[in-house]
């Protein structure tokens, strides 16, 4: 297992996160797909935190040991992080789909267009 | 986290725990309005603690306070921001009093969110490191887009609903960004990435010196785009605007672009300073600048509804302020610009031109129940204090003087052409001229066609007042616009100092 791959993994599933949010029509959907981007996003810092972070400190004996502790953690830290802000923009997004809902009786972005002239 | 490091945060604090007060005073308080007038009366202590950290500056006569383990940063540039955000946020308050009776028992949790947008706005313009400034991101974004649906019909649920997938989608976009020049440099501070960039071999055959960097830096500006809703990023502006409650339309017009230019310039000064890569990102700025002014303009022109048309006419003043990015760029951190200083100077401009014209607006459509431009008929009659506030709000959106818009452009396409970008400069007065047509039609409607009605217009004194203040700082700014000027460059100046030198 080496960086590129992770990469790779990670771009690809950003691409579908990507195409998934911008070419469906249910906003759960829409939803989901944009988790799937921020998760593609995790999967990336967790692999250069892991592969790019100790390299570099291994160039740069004269780091202290405090901040090669804070180095390492910095991708998995940024992860953790964006799961918890996903976490609340999906449950405001849910909360405002069913506000939608209610005013329309229906989730589908296509037909949620009152103000395009 | 030392008792320092919870004094430099106080503004942040100070305003949270407003919110929180706000929200635990409501479940006791039947009077709602009280809760508002409370709210923007509390404001007075974070700016104190604004104020008191200008003046400790100023007296160890440091550039910057750091703290919470150097993620946050205080220096004059972040405290003009901060001074910016809570003028905003008060008289957006001032002005949603009356508006916020339409939500009836949720007036407080409005006015609630408001404040805590405002406090990620001001950790943007204060964060140097890459984590914390996505939190502040989502914290200014996430309270917006509840706002945006917080009337809970049709129109005002659909703008939440496209504002809060095209953020969410933008801030994916910019994380990958972060997260690429975090695997890039190995570290999220802004400092630390400038460093490793100039240790690490950059060629000179590739955009900005590498494709991770570029890609990184492409999707890291793609995010930002949209905050402040440069072109191509816009797509959501309009229909946002349209539909959200029309007080959070004014705030999000002016506050949000300025937080996203805050942190665009921070980031931008401090992890790439010009002497590394800036020919690459001062090109990327001039032509969606280009872009932004003459396509905002273009379709502006066509708009019926006043509140699209403000919305497209934000989409080209975003553009007019990137002039001022792009002229940073093209001199090297040695030579003088006044680029810096002419994106604050036009954003406090900006605001108190744009919150005039919304208020003027509020308080007419919440009379006659009309966004229309036709339904402003006759309005020099049926309220001369409105229909004057508004012209003169136009007056400064197309630069003329004496209002402050019109020293806000002189001072940032002077940037320009300073900085040998003549071209982009002619672009920007063109826009200028061609802005004209359509701001003066609302003039003209409402000085010249006759009226759809007899009654005149009632106002409450908290949005005359709102008008009034607003309206004064346009004029006050455009007539005497050193003391802005002087606030700006002070700011500003500090941007050279933390750009560290070039090799």
């Amino acid at each position: 297992m080496n960086l590129e791959n992770i990469l790779i993994l990670s771009g690809i599933i950003f691409c579908i996160g990507l195409y998934g949010a911008l070419s469906k029509r249910s906003m759960i959907t829409i939803l989901m797909s944009i988790e799937l981007m921020f998760n593609a996003v995790n999967i990336a810092a967790v692999a250069f935190s892991r592969y790019v972070v100790p390299a570099r400190l291994a160039a740069n004996a004269a780091s202290t040991d405090e901040k090669v502790l804070q180095f390492l953690m910095t991708g998995q830290i940024f992860a953790i992080f964006i799961i918890t802000v996903a976490a609340a923009e999906v449950a405001l997004g849910l909360a405002i789909v069913i506000a939608v809902y209610r005013n329309r009786e229906t989730v589908d972005v296509s037909q949620v267009n009152l103000m395009k002239h | 986290m030392n008792l320092h490091d919870v004094y430099l945060l106080s503004p942040e604090l100070s305003l949270a725990g407003l919110a929180a007060l706000l929200l635990m005073l409501d479940l006791v308080v039947q009077r709602k309005r009280l809760l508002s007038i409370l709210s923007i009366i509390c404001l007075i202590v974070p700016a104190g603690f604004v104020v008191a950290l200008w003046l400790d500056l100023g007296r160890d006569n440091v550039p910057q306070m750091t703290g919470l383990f150097d993620t946050l940063v205080v220096d004059r540039f972040s405290l003009f921001f901060k001074a910016l955000f809570l003028g905003i946020v008060g008289l957006v308050l001032m002005a949603s009093i009356d508006y916020a009776a339409k939500f009836q028992r949720f007036q407080t949790e409005y006015c609630a969110l408001v404040i805590l947008s405002a406090v990620g706005m001001m950790l943007l313009a204060s964060t140097q490191e890459l984590i914390s400034i996505y939190i502040a991101l989502e914290l200014t974004a996430l309270p917006l887009a509840a706002l945006a649906a917080f009337l809970r019909e049709s129109r005002s649920s659909e703008a939440g609903m496209k504002f809060l997938i095209l953020s969410a989608i933008s801030s994916a976009v910019l994380l990958y960004g972060m997260v690429l020049i975090f695997g890039f440099t190995g570290s999220t501070f802004l400092k630390e990435i400038a460093s490793e960039l100039q240790r690490l071999p950059l060629s000179g055959d590739i955009p900005f010196g590498s494709y991770a960097l570029l890609l990184g830096i492409v999707l890291m500006i793609a995010g930002f785009g949209f905050k402040i809703s440069a072109v191509p990023f816009q797509m959501w502006v309009p229909d946002v605007y349209e539909g959200a409650p029309t007080p959070i339309t004014a705030y999000l017009s002016v506050a949000s672009k300025a937080a996203g230019f805050a942190v665009i310039l921070r980031v931008f000064y401090t992890a790439f300073p010009a002497s590394i890569i800036s020919v690459d990102w001062g090109a990327v700025f001039a032509v969606l600048s280009a872009l932004s002014m003459t396509i905002g303009n273009l379709v502006a022109i066509a708009q019926n509804n006043i509140k699209r048309m403000l919305a497209y006419s934000t989409i080209a003043h975003a553009g007019y302020i990137m002039v001022g990015l792009a002229a940073i760029a093209a001199r090297s951190p040695q030579e003088e610009t006044f680029g810096p200083a002419g994106i604050l100077f036009y954003l406090g401009a900006y605001a108190a031109t744009n919150l005039t014209a919304f208020f003027a607006v509020i308080a007419i459509s919440n009379w006659t129940g009309s966004d229309a431009i036709n339904d402003f008929a006759g309005m020099s009659r049926r309220s001369p204090f409105l229909a004057f506030a508004l012209a003169f709000a136009m007056i400064s959106l197309i630069g003329l003087p004496p209002a402050a818009g019109f020293i806000a452009k002189v001072y940032i396409f002077g940037a320009a052409v300073n900085s040998n970008l003549v071209w982009l400069a002619i672009v920007g007065v063109i826009n200028s001229v061609v802005s004209a047509y359509y701001y003066l039609r609302v003039v003209r409607v409402m000085y010249l066609s006759p009226r759809l009605s007899e009654e005149p217009i009632s106002i409450s004194p908290s949005i005359k007042l709102a008008v009034a203040i607003s309206g004064a700082a346009v004029a006050f700014f455009g007539i005497f616009p050193l003391p802005l000027l002087r606030f700006a460059e002070e700011a500003a100046s500090i941007l050279p100092l933390v750009a560290i030198a070039p090799r």
